[in-house]
């Protein structure tokens, strides 16, 4: 399903590489944690997976279901099937989540060529959905993120990715502010969207995240490349053990 | 050819004859080019007015003569000719285009876009007038049967309007044009009209009481509630609207009208000067509510072609416990000049000034607001949101001012200004003068800028930078658009995605 191929990435105008030759397949149905420290590359990683500007690829190829994903724009993408959690969800002033969500969910069935869902089939749709993530529907109704707590503002991206059903979700380290509650919740949401037509891409800084959202597979990002990979079983390792060893590898 | 012909005809009749000669000889409806006293009592003579309002008309025309062109707005445009425009011309359409196959294709977009009807598309852009036979009737059903079955639900408006004058009526609200009233309602138009802009307030309002050709009057009687929302959209389907638009608003003691003027769709306009004069005069306890979606011709990506926009709109809350709320939307014209103000006279009285300015392109923009507390207990709050995007200058210019006597006067001010790029302009000036030290006058102003992480956030859910564009612009003037009537809001917002188009990338 997703394909990436030799990734080099830097970011525009700086001659330091962030991504220095990945190597990542994900199928259908899978979960893969991406784990590393802090500055290792997993945020760029995902901003080059959805399509973000200021990055300058310098070699290597991403295919999304056999399609080059580089040559998309981010809302082809999007459109595409292509989702990513942000770590740090924007806020937007003055829209409102409901409005937000139906203006996104008509631009990606209308780029598809579906037709528009109609208003109550979309209500239903959402509060369905934010019922499940306990998303109470006085948070759909204020401006997209503005004055979310922490925890309300992963549950409204995890609300978006259910309502928008992406056949990749990346998870930018959606655990981080989260207290143990409302990981709960989140991962509970994340894995209500487990299919086996759906991929995962799950990038976390800790091991925690993955006792709720177990990963088929798990890389270790240390500086720009892939370490090490293995089964659900490494996070648990480098839990106990730390990046440490692998800061040196990679160096 | 009628013009020159116009010309010496004026010349060679004496006053007392001018109307009837120019009633048997002349044919067409063109005042001759250029501005004179004859060619005031020319249009006052068209008009069938009385002495009275000529005896105006020339008093305004002798004080604007006199007048310089106020230069202290931050915009730039070409030295106007004023002698070289026509005051009084025939309806538009006359010389239009024949057919939408000769309108401009960037016009018939918009109107796409909007999803107006192909025939309302007609009398939009000037090919026919309302009233006239639709070049499309000849084409049969096919493509164009749609478009008929929508026209003619909403905009078969002979019935419409005469519905609505019989409900007027009823409830005793006098709704018609100034040309009308002038003739029918002397008694009012001589009380109130000139009362809150007088002949010589300023070069535009002194050259449009000269040569005003049409606009609207409402009458609002005492204690009534005007059933309905009053719009010029009817009347401007009806008879065409001059580019010296006059209107006349009274809601006497204890009334409510709301007014809303404009369309949301560009007008196709032959006159690049628009001089408008608008007074509202609020009684004891009455409450006019006047909201304005204006989207002229803004000129081409060079700017030119565009409308140049003066307008004076003042409203006068004459009456204790009055209130006045302006609510704007402008987002065309290549020139705007505009300061849509209250005068707060009444003890208790309230001014209220919601405003979305959004320019693009080389649009130039220098519009604000005027609260002049006189009363006592008088309050005011003005939301300003301007929209600066291309090579556009967009300029906030407000008075805030509480006269000695107006004691415990309040003012909340806050103007929002957001860029979009890097080529245009937003500026704020406000003035505030207090005469009093129990006045309370609060301004906040901001400056943003719509950020990458916005649109990325907004792109990667599916939005392309356009669509991104109008949601973030919609949101920024939110609390604008929740003050216009209901039926325009979702307009409104489509207009705004609209006039944002090729503002990125």
């Amino acid at each position: 399903m997703l394909k990436i191929e030799n990734l080099h990435v830097r970011v525009e105008d700086e001659e330091r590489e962030i991504l220095r030759g990945i190597d990542l397949e994900v199928g259908a149905g899978e979960v893969h944690a991406i784990m590393g420290p802090n500055g290792s590359g997993k945020s760029t990683l995902s901003y080059i997976l959805a399509g973000r500007d200021g990055y300058e690829i310098t070699d290597g190829s991403v295919t999304y279901n056999g399609e080059d994903l580089l040559d998309m724009e981010p809302d082809e993408r999007a459109a595409s099937g292509v989702f990513l959690a942000f770590q740090y969800p924007i806020e937007i002033p003055g829209v409102a989540t409901m409005q937000f969500l139906k203006v996104a969910l008509s631009s990606q069935r209308k780029a598809r060529g579906e037709g528009e869902l109609s208003t109550p089939d979309f209500m239903r749709l959402v509060r369905g959905k934010a019922e499940q993530l306990k998303v109470n529907q006085d948070m759909l109704k204020r401006p997209v993120n503005v004055g979310f707590s922490g925890g309300e503002k992963k549950r409204a991206e995890i609300l978006q990715m259910a309502v928008l059903e992406p056949s990749l979700c990346v998870l930018d380290e959606t655990d981080s502010g989260l207290d143990i509650d409302a990981l709960r919740i989140v991962a509970d949401g994340v894995n209500a969207l487990r299919s086996p037509d759906r991929a995962m891409v799950v990038i976390t800084h800790y091991q925690r995240l993955l006792e709720y959202i177990v990963p088929d597979h798990v890389h270790v990002l240390s500086r720009g490349r892939i370490v090490r990979s293995g089964g659900k079983e490494l996070a648990l390792e480098l839990e106990k053990d730390g990046y440490a060893a692998y800061e040196e590898q990679a160096a | 050819m009628a013009d020159v012909e116009t010309i010496e005809r004026v010349r060679e009749i004496d006053v007392d004859k001018y109307k009837y000669g120019f009633e048997t000889e002349i044919e067409s409806d063109f005042a001759p080019k250029g501005l004179s006293e004859e060619v005031i009592r020319f249009i006052s003579g068209k008009k069938e007015e009385p002495e009275w309002m000529l005896t105006m008309r020339l008093d305004a025309y002798r004080r604007w003569l006199d007048m310089e062109e106020p230069t202290w707005a931050k915009v730039d445009y070409p030295k106007i000719d004023f002698n070289d425009i026509y005051y009084y011309a025939a309806p538009k359409g006359q010389d239009g285009p024949k057919s939408l196959d000769e309108v401009d294709p960037e016009l018939l977009k918009t109107y796409e876009k909007l999803g107006i009807p192909l025939k309302e598309q007609e009398i939009l852009a000037g090919v026919r007038k309302q009233g006239e036979p639709s070049t499309l009737d000849e084409e049969g059903g096919g493509e164009y049967a749609s478009g008929k079955v929508a026209v003619d639900a909403v905009f078969d408006s002979v019935s419409v309007v005469t519905t609505f004058k019989e409900e007027l009526a009823k409830a005793g609200v006098i709704f018609c044009s100034i040309s009308e009233a002038i003739r029918e309602h002397p008694e009012l138009v001589q009380k109130y009209l000139f009362s809150v802009v007088p002949q010589g307030d300023n070069y535009y309002a002194a050259l449009n009481s000269a040569v005003f050709s049409d606009g609207s009057f409402v009458y609002v009687p005492e204690g009534v509630r005007c059933p309905m929302e009053l719009s010029t959209y009817f009347r401007i389907n009806a008879e065409n609207t001059g580019q010296f638009e006059r209107t006349l608003i009274i809601a006497d003691k204890g009334s409510y009208v709301s007014y809303l003027e404009g369309c949301t769709a560009p007008m196709r306009d032959e006159n690049q000067l628009h001089a408008a004069v608008v007074e509202l005069i609020a009684l004891d306890d009455a409450e006019i509510k006047y909201s304005t979606v204006q989207n002229w011709y803004p000129g081409d990506a060079d700017g030119k072609g565009g409308i140049y926009n003066f307008v004076t709109k003042r409203a006068d809350c004459r009456g204790a416990n009055s209130k006045v709320s302006w609510t704007q939307v402008e987002t065309g014209s290549a020139i705007t000049w505009k300061y849509p103000s209250c005068i707060l006279r009444g003890d208790n009285s309230r001014g209220e000034f919601y405003s979305i300015a959004i320019s693009n392109g080389r649009q130039q923009v220098d519009s604000g607001t005027k609260m002049i507390h006189l009363g006592q207990n008088t309050s005011s709050r003005i939301i300003s949101k301007g929209i600066a995007a291309g090579y556009s200058d967009n300029t906030y210019r407000g008075l805030v001012s509480a006269h000695r006597k107006a004691t415990h006067a309040r003012n909340f001010t806050q103007c929002d200004s957001l860029l979009i790029g890097d080529k245009c302009g937003a500026h704020t000036v406000p003035y505030i003068e207090a005469k009093t030290s129990t006045a309370h006058f609060e301004h906040e102003a901001t400056t943003s800028k719509i950020s990458d992480d916005q649109m990325f956030y907004c792109q990667a859910r599916g939005l392309n930078e356009e669509e991104a564009v109008a949601l973030i612009v919609n949101g920024f003037v939110r609390d604008v658009i929740q003050q216009l009537p209901m039926e325009f809001m979702a307009e409104t917002q489509r207009l705004i995605g609209i006039s944002l188009e090729g503002s990125v990338g």
